[in-house]
């Protein structure tokens, strides 16, 4: 049986101009996601009247959820487009951008943010070199586990969609960077530099602006354990600052 | 040091590279088609290789390096290969200092499995998201430098073409940042291209979108060389989805996971009754050539389709937790299906290509100042690539290519900075030219039909199994293609944001690489590692122990060979049916 699977989209041609909503009629297909759905307004871009237009423009990369590009807001939940099946998706599906970044045009939003967030908390192992300086430090398979868990980041977006401390007003850094420094700070090399990454945290826009609302971790498509990571620093942060105060 | 190098492309290859050059003080503009972070070297699986011998089994870099020849059926240049093999190990411990969050053993030291053409464990791995792990890990030490001010990133901007003196030295790049389409000029001293590979031409494949090997088709339309181009790696496991085939990693059956299909109503483990000697650990083009025969020519596949199972069921499921999460879970999302409790469906796909862009033991391509690593050259893999060794051979061309690059900016008579800026200027204006050229494009053609149309064509003929009717016809329709171009039609839309322009310009690109691809398959009559012509069923090493290059002319591709370095093993029979003899 044939039936078609309506989309309906939040565009926009560019930061300046009106948004405006178009709606499309896809042809329906076994295991079909929402971004083979945007490949195929690629191949006929005509909408639900009939008439032609642009195609919609969206980011994807990877397609298998790994690389976190196509990212955008699915029936009201911030996901990727690819492990978005409309098999699973109430219709008709909504499309729409990030809200918590610059728009770009259509779904694509501009992210750079995050990445510069990174740098900011400094989210690095400061290695002396990449000459040979053979293994580095011995970790048990535990340790391991749960650092692959925060690992696993792959600067999506969803929880500083989630995060309504995340916004126009606001300097906070977001839920994703924060626990990037406690990966950072549990590897035994990374630890050597921990408070420089505390103190970072305890900037503007740092953890202090974390309002404990706990959505990140349910945004998280890689179920990463965000809230732990956030009250792990909460007490390291407070810690080194009763410290840093006491030693004054 | 008032020199410049740009490093195009922010994958594994990539971020070494701008790594080893900002180490050595040198000031890199990284330009990366999407942030570093969704690079497609986060899609590699399974692990990365290197004889670390941690399981005690006598593994040994000679071991890998023979297993790495033999594998690739004696098409790569041995020296290059055996270099890297052996810094293979010092890599992994590099990668580990970084911070890269490798599986351990109950003792703390790296765990490590094993992946087909292997008889020792050797690959190191992170779960099922390798690939993922090294390049995070990568793009934070870039990110130190970046905070140094050493590196300066354009993410979303595109190269379009190389600046060539008069002396056709590369001079720099012509690159196009992707939200505006705004056209800059880059000068520099020397040119990195660490960009990937083509997996695209096939659209269907188990490559990330951005893999249309436009930044190698630009470069062979200028003149660099193009080599190997006809060895394309078909893994034998993906899952079907109209947008993607998404790979289902080898670690599966490295740990364990077996290979069959029905025969007279039992399970036949076909690649255990054929190759008794690796059973489901054979190398990629014999597993995929043995489920073709299983699949095509015997009709047993699955459900009477090109299907296979790769079961798991009987592994323990904290294990496949522990070691396979990330690619059970991408079954999972997307299929539906539990691989812990019911054995997953799983074909052959377009994988990698062995071939690329042709260089010396440096890195440099034929075009002085302009140097390729990783996926986009063909160095490092013969006629096929074993698994886990993609991995290493992007992160070592970085640390080779890197230092070269530097030596040679270095040691240039002659600066970016002594050039007359006209030379950029009209590099820079050829760009624009081409540019309005397309937006004037207003035919009937959809770009996204055409390159629908190719990949049909490419995967139906120049795939598993060859044929030398076919691969002219194919010529013919790709020709065909190129000819309907002209007629594409890219809408009205305004440059801010626009998707059409930059896809069309690389359909382009795509077209030229796949007539490289069909036509170098179509010359090669022999048959070697993951090429196949029954017509030629044998590797013929009198006439074809060459490596195949190719030079762009208007009028198509133009093909010479050149002989393959073997000073180290001398070409024998590979077969995996039984064990492979020993060389040292």
């Amino acid at each position: 049986m044939s039936k078609d699977v309506k989309f309906v989209i939040k565009r926009r041609a560019n930061p300046q101009s009106a948004p405006y909503i178009e709606e499309f009629l896809i042809p329906y297909f076994p295991k079909m996601n929402v971004v083979a759905a945007l490949m195929e307004i690629q191949k006929n871009p005509v909408n639900t009247k009939g008439e032609r237009t642009t195609p919609v423009a969206w980011d994807c990369n990877c397609l298998e959820e790994v690389c976190g590009a196509c990212t955008m807001v699915i029936n009201g939940q911030a996901r990727q487009a690819c492990s978005a099946l409309v098999d699973q998706l109430t219709q008709p599906i909504y499309l729409a951008p990030l809200t918590k970044f610059p728009l770009v045009q259509d779904l694509v939003v501009d992210r750079k943010v995050m990445f510069d967030n990174l740098r900011k908390v400094k989210a690095w192992i400061e290695i002396d070199g990449t000459h040979d300086m053979g293994p580095g430090p011995r970790v048990s398979p535990k340790v391991q586990e749960q650092a692959y868990a925060l690992s696993k980041c792959m600067t999506c977006g969803c929880c500083m969609e989630a995060c309504p401390n995340v916004n126009s007003k606001s300097k906070f850094i977001g839920p994703a960077p924060i626990a990037q420094v406690d990966l950072m700070n549990s590897h035994p090399t990374g630890a050597l530099q921990r408070e420089r990454r505390l103190e970072a945290l305890m900037n503007e826009g740092g953890i202090a602006d974390c309002g404990n609302a706990q959505n990140c971790i349910k945004a998280c498509p890689k179920e990463i354990p965000l809230t732990r990571s956030i009250a792990r620093l909460n007490r390291a942060t407070t810690f080194f600052g009763i410290k840093g105060w006491l030693n004054k | 040091m008032s020199g410049k190098v740009i490093v195009i492309g922010g994958g594994l290859a990539g971020l070494m590279s701008v790594i080893k050059l900002a180490e050595r003080g040198q000031k890199v503009d990284l330009v990366s088609l999407v942030p570093c972070k969704r690079s497609h070297s986060v899609c590699a699986q399974g692990g990365i290789n290197a004889a670390v011998n941690t399981k005690g089994e006598g593994d040994s870099t000679w071991e890998h390096f023979d297993d790495t020849i033999y594998g690739g059926d004696f098409l790569a240049n041995q020296t290059p290969v055996k270099n890297m093999i052996e810094a293979a190990p010092s890599i992994i411990n590099l990668m580990d200092r970084m911070g890269v969050q490798f599986n351990r053993t109950p003792e703390g030291f790296l765990d490590v499995r094993r992946l087909g053409g292997a008889k020792y464990s050797r690959t190191v791995f992170a779960g099922a998201t390798t690939g993922q792990q090294l390049i995070y890990a990568l793009d934070e030490q870039v990110r130190r430098y970046e905070d140094e001010g050493l590196v300066t990133r354009y993410e979303e901007w595109e190269l379009l073409s190389i600046v060539r003196d008069e002396e056709g030295c590369c001079r720099g790049a012509v690159v196009q940042d992707m939200k505006s389409l705004e056209i800059q000029v880059f000068p520099a001293d020397a040119v990195i291209l660490a960009t990937g590979g083509p997996g695209m031409i096939y659209v269907r494949s188990t490559n990330s979108t951005i893999n249309t090997g436009f930044a190698a088709a630009t470069a062979y339309m200028q003149g660099a060389t193009y080599a190997n181009g006809e060895f394309v790696q078909i893994h034998p496991s993906a899952i079907p989805g109209r947008d993607k085939l998404r790979l289902m990693s080898e670690s599966i059956r490295g740990d364990g996971g077996r290979v069959w299909v029905y025969k007279d109503g039992k399970p036949w483990y076909f690649l255990e009754e054929w190759y008794p000697a690796y059973g489901n650990m054979v190398p990629r083009d014999i597993a995929t050539r043995a489920i073709f025969k299983v699949c095509v020519d015997m009709k047993l596949g699955v459900d009477g389709e090109n299907k296979v199972y790769l079961d798991i069921t009987h592994l323990d499921p904290h294990e496949i937790d522990r070691k396979l999460a990330g690619v059970v879970d991408i079954y999972e999302k997307f299929i539906g299906d539990d691989p812990r409790k019911v054995p997953m469906e799983t074909f052959p796909a377009v994988h990698y290509s062995m071939g690329g862009l042709w260089v010396d033991f440096n890195q440099m391509t034929n075009i002085p100042g302009l140097f390729a690593a990783g996926e986009c050259e063909y160095q490092y893999h013969g006629a096929n690539r074993l698994g886990g060794n993609s991995l290493v051979a992007a992160i070592y061309a970085g640390t080779v290519v890197g230092p070269k690059a530097f030596e040679y900016s270095n040691g240039l008579k002659q600066h970016y900075t002594d050039l007359p800026l006209a030379l950029f200027e009209r590099a820079k204006e050829r760009e624009v030219a081409k540019q309005k050229a397309l937006f004037a494009m207003q035919g009937q053609e959809n770009p996204y039909k055409l390159h629908q149309e190719l990949g049909e064509w490419m995967v139906n003929n120049v795939t598993v199994v060859r044929n030398n009717n076919q691969l002219l016809t194919t010529d013919q329709k790709i020709q065909e293609l190129m000819e309907r171009y002209k007629n594409i039609g890219v809408g009205n839309g305004a440059a801010w944001g626009n998707q059409i322009l930059p896809f069309t310009r690389r359909l382009w690109g795509m077209l030229s690489l796949a007539r490289v691809i069909t036509l170098g398959a179509y010359h090669r009559n022999e048959s070697r590692g993951a090429h196949y012509k029954p017509d030629y069923p044998e590797r013929d090493d009198e006439n074809w122990l060459k490596t195949t290059k190719a030079e762009w002319t208007a009028n198509g591709p133009n093909f010479s060979y050149e002989p393959v370095d073997t000073s180290f093993i001398k070409p024998r029979k590979r077969r995996y049916d039984v064990a492979k003899e020993v060389t040292v």
